[in-house]
């Protein structure tokens, strides 16, 4: 059935307000449970009292991404940064623990990797990032276990503590950046900030070099200044222009090679390439960027219709991809997937994005934005964007370092409960 | 189809939020640290964001976020806010 049918059919209904309510309402299938999978499903569950909600995540359990770095500083556990899907159920959504391995757009129909089709009339995906294995010559799955890139929080963040604390004092840590768009902008940063922090405390004799495949990052100005005070003897970074960028990796002798020199590493963390997860390409939403064009008023896919894309995944233009996007996100599609279902038409929305990184533990920095919808794509709203200010005092970052802490707590109960 | 989608099919929230006021509770909420939006009066909600925007309140982020909503844009959510359930 095609998009505009669909419309008749609900215009039809709209038209007809004295049909008895159906047993079950329209049916929204939701797929990925992250931050903004969980929050999605939850918002359609407030916004839609008898939708019928159905969360499709292969695992149990989510292990999120925001504050891994403290685990990898060895400050935070793992356990902190788990949730389950309790909540969910209980909020009346259905939960199913599977793959996803078809969607059929014209049928609008999903395919669990049991076999088993589900209908929906609207899907909406939140499958975070992909690794884009291959994509930097050398680094390949095989190579993530030489060279972690805990770049998707679990055994990879746990890989990389263990190599840190296996390092002899006087080792030298090297990490590589990817060119945008990839997870968690400002992340590589505040990774490279704990590692220092952690060096400078277990392991002061060694040596941290951060491979960047850009000149300009994110909180670029308030990361800097921290390094140039906490950290002058311990973290070196290389920028694009330096000669920063790593063109592949050796992982049987940990070795970076960038065109100029090669860097041999005691502990090696590749942040690689990034694409959309897998389904978006089985479901036909990426283009040939690998990622997921989307209208920015409703998170509908551009090419195809009844597919919504939130998260890490879509191209959210100025939006950066983080989880407080996704959870921003999750809340404008719920809504806008709540209107077209009855045949309204959504407003058009403001998202706000928040981000908090860490210098050091209990020195927080953030930037933050609103963003409008502005010729097709997320722009900020002029005026709103920017980061915290740079010569603020301790007090200042240490504000912020609990503000961080404030927010996880709050993010996390919000899209997990 | 799953279902006939009827009007009655979807029971839209009344009071939907209007642009922007979704995004508040990524940090404001029952388990925050922060101020609880939910049934805070009107008044309130638009002089913290009046003074976040003018700078002087003291703010983290606030002074920035103000400044990307107009005052309309402003007092509508904090309208929707003053109604909501904490």
């Amino acid at each position: 059935m095609t998009a505009l049918t669909r419309r008749a059919v609900v215009a039809t209904g709209l038209a007809a307000p004295f049909v008895a309510r159906a047993e079950t309402g329209p049916g929204v299938i939701v797929v990925g449970g992250g931050f903004g999978g969980a929050s999605v499903a939850r918002a359609l569950r407030r916004y839609g009292e008898n939708m019928d909600i159905t969360l499709v995540e292969p695992n149990e359990t989510f292990i999120a991404c925001p504050f891994s770095n403290l685990v990898v500083a060895g400050v935070r556990t793992i356990d902190s940064q788990q949730f389950g899907y309790k909540q969910l159920v209980a909020d009346g959504i259905r939960v199913i623990h599977a793959a996803v391995i078809g969607v059929d757009p014209t049928r609008r129909r999903v395919t669990l990797a049991s076999g088993e089709s589900r209908p929906y009339d609207r899907l909406i995906l939140s499958p975070g990032i992909d690794i884009a294995w291959g994509a930097l010559p050398g680094y390949d799955e095989a190579a993530s276990t030489r060279m972690p890139h805990a770049w998707k929080a679990g055994a990879q963040t746990l890989l990389l503590r263990k190599q840190l604390e296996a390092m002899p004092d006087g080792g030298t840590v090297v990490m590589s950046v990817p060119p945008n768009p990839y997870r968690c902008p400002p992340g590589p940063y505040e990774r490279a900030s704990l590692i220092a922090w952690y060096l400078r405390g277990a392991k002061p004799k060694s040596k941290l070099i951060v491979l960047d495949s850009k000149d300009a990052f994110s909180k670029q100005k308030l990361f800097q200044a921290g390094w140039a005070r906490m950290y002058p003897n311990i973290l070196k970074w290389v920028s694009q222009s330096d000669g920063g960028t790593v063109t592949g990796v050796e992982p049987a002798t940990l070795t970076f090679r960038t065109d100029f020199e090669s860097y041999k590493a005691d502990v090696a963390n590749v942040i690689p390439p990034q694409k959309a997860g897998h389904i978006a390409a089985v479901a036909g939403v990426a283009d040939k960027t690998g990622w997921c064009p989307v209208d920015p008023i409703t998170f509908e896919s551009r090419l195809i219709p009844g597919i919504h894309v939130i998260g890490d995944a879509a191209i959210a233009g100025a939006m950066p991809k983080s989880a407080f996007a996704a959870n921003a996100q999750a809340k404008v599609c719920a809504l806008a997937v709540a209107r077209l279902l009855v045949g309204a038409t959504p407003d058009e929305p403001r998202l706000i994005n928040t981000c908090y990184s860490l210098v050091a533990q209990g020195y927080g920095i953030s930037v933050g934005a609103v963003y409008r919808p502005v010729n097709g794509l997320l722009a900020e709203v002029p005026g709103s964007a920017g980061t915290s200010p740079l010569d603020a005092p301790d007090q200042f970052r240490y504000q912020e370092a609990q503000n961080a802490d404030a927010w996880f707590d709050r993010i996390t109960h919000e899209a997990f409960g | 189809m799953i279902a006939r989608l009827t009007l009655a099919a979807v029971l839209l929230c009344a009071a939907a939020p209007p642009p922007g006021a979704s995004s508040c509770s990524g940090c404001h909420g029952p388990a925050a640290q922060l101020p609880v939006l939910a049934g805070r009066p009107v008044a309130d909600t638009v002089a913290a964001m009046d003074a976040f925007r003018a700078g002087t309140r003291p703010a983290t982020v606030m002074d920035r976020i103000a400044k990307g909503f107009t005052p309309a844009e402003t007092q509508a959510i904090a309208a929707w806010w003053a109604e909501a359930t904490p």
